[in-house]
């Protein structure tokens, strides 16, 4: 009985916060905005030496908030990676033994490499980018994982760090390079800016990749039926 | 109304079914699937509300793909730290300190109140 009580008090308690949140929706989109964001945007698009606007915004105007979130994704595969039990890396419980799967994964993992090289080149003129691209390689490398192929760069070791860190440092050194060089922090020389960006979006794909790729293999599986610690 | 502006109020509802379960489920994984469908709901505001002003904006869009890269990276390390809780405790959900101590004195009183 109280439990019923407890989920109609809670759901009567998210129905007001919709509603609130509804109406607060409903009064914003009625007012007119000061600033005109995509017409700004669209002329000053061509400084950005990219033809998408979300990719000239994720990596030109705004890429700032794109080096910090590399740098939220390597602190998150770092901290993932530490608190997993490396044993878990060449568990062969996890291997399933599909031979679907092992069929389909000849057609498949060279096609997802295929793709995320095209989302990583089309990224400079239509959707696709880095993120996209690094979703797809990883997606490829969970497929290759559950396969059962060795991935021996997973393992803790020199490969893993530069994969994890590359990114980051790259953007980082661009970073830093174009403020002692005259400029702003993360003001690309206009010249040099298409090179740098796809330099940028390559150097993200791969360390976007291999942080979600870590996560996913980082997960401690092996052991979970039992709960007392220190078996392995 | 727009199409829009209807994108903006789903993800409300979404939010208030992802607080709904976020409260009152308690296992971890699904507390995690609900915290995880009211990041959806804000997403779909963002990028529902910008839209139905002036078209599709990039801006916005470009945060909530950085948003959800990041919310990515975060529920991955939220579930390897659930299996690792799992792992040491073996249990799937979190101890309700609060009712734990309650129900604790509450026994107590019962155990002392023969002996009075």
């Amino acid at each position: 009985m109280s439990r019923i009580l407890r989920s109609l008090s809670v759901a009567s308690v998210c129905l007001v916060f919709v509603a609130g949140l509804a109406f607060v929706i409903w009064e914003i989109s009625a007012v007119a905005t000061p600033v005109d964001l995509p017409a700004r945007l669209a002329e000053n698009l061509e400084r950005s030496s990219v033809e998408n606007p979300v990719t000239a915004v994720l990596l030109n105007f705004r890429s700032y908030d794109t080096l910090l979130e590399i740098g939220v994704l390597v602190i998150a595969g770092i901290a993932g990676i530490s608190v997993a039990r490396t044993s878990s890396l060449e568990d062969p419980e996890l291997r399933t033994s599909d031979e679907l799967l092992y069929a389909l994964q000849r057609w498949l993992i060279p096609l997802m490499l295929l793709l995320a090289g095209y989302l990583l080149w089309a990224g400079s003129d239509r959707p696709g980018g880095a993120f996209q691209a690094g979703a797809v390689l990883a997606a490829s490398g969970v497929l290759m994982r559950l396969g059962g192929i060795p991935m021996d760069f997973l393992r803790p070791g020199l490969m893993l760090r530069l994969g994890l860190s590359l990114g980051f440092a790259v953007f980082l050194l661009v970073a830093v390079a174009s403020a002692l060089h005259g400029g702003e922090f993360l003001a690309y020389p206009p010249e040099m800016a298409k090179t740098l960006i796809v330099v940028i979006e390559t150097v993200l794909t791969l360390s976007i990749a291999m942080v979600l790729l870590a996560l996913f293999v980082s997960a401690p599986v092996n052991n979970a039926e039992e709960p007392e610690e220190g078996g392995s | 109304m727009t199409p829009s502006l209807l994108y903006a109020l789903a993800g409300a509802a979404l939010c208030g079914i992802g607080l709904f379960g976020f409260i009152l489920i308690s296992h971890l994984l699904r507390k995690l699937l609900a915290f995880n469908l009211m990041g959806s709901g804000v997403f779909l505001v963002l990028v529902g509300l910008a839209q139905h002003r002036s078209g599709p904006d990039p801006v916005p869009q470009a945060l909530v793909l950085t948003g959800i890269v990041v919310a990515i990276a975060a529920t991955a390390l939220a579930v390897v730290l659930i299996r690792r809780y799992y792992h040491l405790a073996g249990k799937t959900a979190l101890d309700d300190a609060a009712r734990e101590t309650l129900r604790d004195q509450g026994s107590r009183q019962v155990r002392e109140e023969p002996g009075e």
